[in-house]
C-alpha cells in the first residue's frame, strides 16, 4: 500500500475536463503495465484513485501514461498536476484486454467518452504490429466534437487508413464531418465476421450493454466481447471489498471482464 | 507456532457450496492420546503464556457482556456466567456451575486483533508500524477458528497478502474450546464449522464439570502447544473421559439453536437475485451495519489518506467499513447500491454465496452474532429459509406451467 513516486514529465490538455500525464519514475520503476490494466494514482495528502493506463504499450523508457478526467477531489488534483509534480503510484493491477490472444482475429474497438483512454493502448499496440491482426475497426463516441480525447491522434488513425475509424457525437456543430448519434449506429452497419472477431468495449455501462447487444445480434460469442468495468476501488489489491460486482472483485477479476460473465451481472439493478 | 492456516484447513464441508451437517463432530478429540488439566492447570496455562511474552486475550466480564480483553490471569475469565441470546437480544445469565467457557459468541470476535479496526498503512515520514507482541487467544470456538481461516483466505493468501495480518496470524497461539452447549442462535453445524474445533489450534480444550470439579480434556495441535502443555500439571485422560467429552461435543451438533436450509446456498442466492423478498427484509433493515461489525469474517475497509495541518506529512489509514454505508459503492455518478434492499442483498449474498466465487469457501461460520446484534432482530437463517421456500414455490409453479403448456 506504499505509493511509489513518479514525476509528471509532460502534460497534455485533452478537453475541458481531461488531461494526459506522462509519468516517469523518480527511483525504481514499477513493472510495465499491459493494455487494460490500471494503476492506483495518489495525489499527495488528498487521496488515491484507480486509473487505467492510456499510454503506448511499446514504450520501453519506464514512463507510464494516464488520461485523467476530473470528477472529484483526487482526480482534479491529478488532472491539474503540472510537469515536475511528484505523484504516487501503485500497480500495475487488474486484468488486461488480452490483446495477444486476439492475434489473427478481426478487432472491433468501441469507446464512449473517456472510455477511449484505456483503449488507446490497444490501438497503439495494433498499429505497432499491424500484420498480426485482421480487420480492425474503431468506433469512438463523445458528447460533442470538443469532448474527444486524443483528437489529433484520432484524425491521424482515420487518415492513416490501416484501421477503420468511425466517430460519432451526441451534439453536432456546424462542419462536423462525422456521424450524429450513439456508437451503436456505426456498429450496426459495420460488416464483420462474427466467428473471427474480438470486441473491446469501454465507456458508460449503458453504452457498453447496448454495443454488446448489437454485437451479440451480429453473432459474436459473448466471450469474444470484453468490457472494462468501473466500481469504487480503494485498495486495488482485493482487501477492501468496495469493488465487488456479484462474484467478481473487479480490482482482481477485472476491470476487463468477458461479457459472458459480465452480462448477467450488469442486468441486475444495483448488484 | 501456528501451523499454516488456509482455506484448505477448513473442514471439507466448508470448501464447497453445499451445506453439510457435520458428521464428524467431535472429530478432533481422541485422535491422539488426550491429556487432562484441572483448574490449577488452566491458571498455569495463562501464566505460562504470559511468561512466554504473549499478550493473552480471552473472554472477560465487562459492560454486561462477555468481552474479549487482555487477561492478567485465568481469574479474569468469566467464571459461572452464561448468556441468553435471541434475535436482537443478548443478556448475561448466572450459571449453576463455575464453567469458564459456558457462553456462546459475544459482541466481538478475534478479527479485531488480527485485522484491527484502524491501521496505519503508510506514512510519508517513513515511520514503520509499531510492533506488537504476539497474541495468545484463549477460548477460540470452532466457528471463530474457521472465521480466522476465512479471514486468512481473504487477506493472507491472495496475490497481494496483507503483511500486517499475516505477521499477526503467524505468531498467534490458539487455545481453542470445543462447544458442548450451543447458544440459541448458533448454527455452526449447518455451516460445517463446528461444534468441534478444526485444524489451526495449538491446544484445544473441552471443559468438563462434575462432582470432581472443573477440568479440561486437552488436545494438542502443534509442537508449541505440546511444549506449553508439558509445563502444566497434567495427567493422561482415561478412555471414559475422552469418550464422554467426544459424545458431548457431537451431541451439541444436534442442539443448534438455528439451522440453514439444506441444499446449495450459493445457487439459491444466484436464483434469488431478483426475489421480491429483499424488499420485505429491507422494510425491517436499518442498514446500520451492526451485522458487519460483529461478523467475525466481514473484512471490508476504507482507505483514508490524511495530512497534518502543514500539509507536509501525509498518512494512509485503513479503517473497518461496512457495505451498508451509503457511499460504500460510490463512483462519480453516485452510489451503485443506493436502496436498502440492494445493500442487504449484497451483504447476505456475499457472505453465503459469492464468497465461494471470490475466496473458495463460505464467508459464514454460523456463530449467530449478526442475529443477536441486529437492532431489529433480522435472522439470516430465517431469511435464507424463506428464500429457499420461495425458490421452491417458484420452481413448483414453473413445473405446473410446463405441465399445463404440455
Amino acid at each position: 500500500m506504499t505509493p511509489v513516486p513518479y514525476r509528471v514529465r509532460s502534460r497534455v490538455t485533452e478537453n475541458r475536463d481531461s488531461a494526459t500525464l506522462c509519468l516517469e519514475p523518480v527511483g525504481e520503476p514499477l513493472p510495465t503495465p499491459q493494455p487494460g490494466e490500471f494503476m492506483m494514482l495518489y495525489a499527495f495528502g488528498i487521496g488515491e484513485v484507480a486509473i487505467s493506463v492510456s499510454g503506448d504499450p511499446t514504450t520501453t523508457d519506464g514512463t507510464v501514461t494516464h488520461t485523467i478526467r476530473t470528477v472529484g477531489a483526487v482526480s482534479r488534483a491529478l488532472h491539474d498536476a503540472q510537469p515536475g509534480t511528484v505523484i504516487g503510484m501503485r500497480g500495475p493491477l487488474g486484468t488486461n484486454w488480452g490483446l495477444a490472444d486476439a492475434a489473427g482475429r478481426d478487432l472491433v474497438i468501441v469507446a464512449g467518452g473517456v472510455g477511449l483512454a484505456p483503449l488507446r493502448p490497444v490501438v497503439l499496440g495494433v498499429l505497432a504490429d499491424r500484420d498480426r491482426y485482421g480487420r480492425v475497426a474503431l468506433i469512438a463516441g463523445a458528447r460533442s466534437r470538443d469532448d474527444f480525447l486524443f483528437s489529433e491522434e484520432l484524425q491521424g488513425w482515420a487518415l492513416g487508413g490501416s484501421i477503420e475509424v468511425h466517430v460519432t457525437v451526441d451534439v453536432p456543430v456546424q462542419g462536423w464531418p462525422g456521424e450524429v448519434g450513439f456508437v451503436t449506429e456505426p456498429l450496426r452497419r459495420l460488416p464483420l465476421r462474427p466467428d473471427r472477431s474480438t470486441a473491446f468495449l469501454c465507456g458508460p455501462e449503458p453504452m457498453m450493454r447496448n454495443a454488446a447487444h448489437e454485437l451479440l445480434r451480429k453473432g459474436l460469442a459473448a466471450s469474444d466481447i470484453r468490457v472494462s468495468l468501473e466500481r469504487n476501488m480503494q485498495c486495488g489489491i482485493g482487501w477492501c471489498g468496495h469493488c465487488q460486482l456479484g462474484p467478481l472483485l473487479l480490482c482482481r477479476d477485472g476491470p476487463v471482464v468477458g461479457y459472458d460473465i459480465a452480462s448477467p451481472l450488469l442486468r441486475v439493478k444495483e448488484l | 507456532m501456528k501451523p499454516d492456516m488456509g482455506v484448505g484447513d477448513l473442514p471439507p464441508a466448508n470448501r464447497d457450496a453445499k451445506t453439510v451437517h457435520l458428521a464428524s463432530a467431535g472429530g478432533t478429540i481422541g485422535k491422539m492420546s488426550s491429556t487432562v488439566i484441572d483448574a490449577a492447570g488452566l491458571q498455569q496455562l495463562v501464566s505460562t503464556l504470559l511468561d512466554r511474552g504473549y499478550r493473552v486475550v480471552g473472554p472477560t466480564l465487562s459492560d454486561n457482556a462477555i468481552v474479549l480483553a487482555e487477561l492478567r490471569s485465568a481469574d479474569d475469565l468469566p467464571k459461572g456466567w452464561g448468556v441468553d441470546v435471541g434475535p436482537g437480544h443478548y443478556r448475561l445469565r448466572r450459571r449453576d456451575d463455575d464453567a469458564l467457557f459456558g457462553h456462546s459468541a459475544g459482541p466481538q470476535s478475534w478479527k479485531q486483533f488480527l485485522h484491527p479496526p484502524r491501521q496505519r498503512l503508510w506514512s510519508s515520514d517513513g515511520a514503520e508500524p509499531e510492533e506488537v507482541s504476539p497474541y495468545a487467544f484463549i477460548g477460540v470456538r470452532a466457528c471463530d477458528l474457521s472465521a480466522i481461516a476465512m479471514l486468512n483466505g481473504v487477506l493472507g493468501t491472495g496475490t497481494h497478502p496483507d503483511e500486517g495480518f499475516v505477521g499477526r496470524l503467524r505468531q498467534i497461539f490458539v487455545v481453542a474450546v470445543n462447544c458442548t452447549e450451543p447458544g440459541g442462535l448458533c448454527f455452526c453445524a449447518s455451516m460445517g464449522t463446528g461444534p468441534a474445533v478444526g485444524p489451526g489450534y495449538d491446544l484445544a480444550l473441552t471443559e468438563r464439570i462434575d462432582g470432581d470439579g472443573r477440568r479440561y480434556v486437552v488436545d494438542v495441535g502443534s509442537d508449541e502447544g505440546a511444549a506449553v502443555l508439558a509445563e502444566l500439571p497434567h495427567r493422561e485422560a482415561d478412555q471414559d473421559e475422552i469418550d464422554s467429552a467426544r459424545s458431548d461435543v457431537s451431541e451439541a451438533a444436534n442442539r443448534m439453536g438455528r439451522q440453514m436450509p439444506s441444499g446449495d446456498l450459493r445457487e439459491l442466492l444466484v436464483e434469488s437475485r431478483e426475489s421480491p423478498h429483499w424488499e420485505e427484509v429491507a422494510s425491517r433493515c436499518l442498514t446500520c451495519g451492526n451485522c458487519t461489525m460483529v461478523c467475525p469474517t466481514c473484512f471490508c475497509t476504507s482507505v483514508e489518506d490524511v495530512t497534518d495541518l502543514t500539509g507536509e506529512h501525509a498518512e494512509r489509514w485503513m479503517n473497518w467499513a461496512s457495505c451498508y454505508e451509503f457511499d460504500f459503492t460510490f463512483v462519480h455518478e453516485g452510489s451503485v447500491r443506493q436502496s436498502g434492499p440492494s445493500r442487504y442483498r449484497h451483504w447476505l449474498t456475499h457472505k453465503l454465496g459469492t464468497w465461494h466465487d471470490q475466496f473458495g469457501s463460505t464467508g459464514c461460520v454460523g456463530c449467530g452474532r449478526c442475529i443477536a446484534w441486529c437492532p431489529t432482530g433480522i435472522d439470516v437463517t430465517e431469511e435464507m429459509n424463506t428464500l429457499a421456500r420461495l425458490a421452491d414455490e417458484r420452481s413448483r409453479e414453473e413445473q405446473i406451467e410446463e405441465t399445463d403448456d404440455g
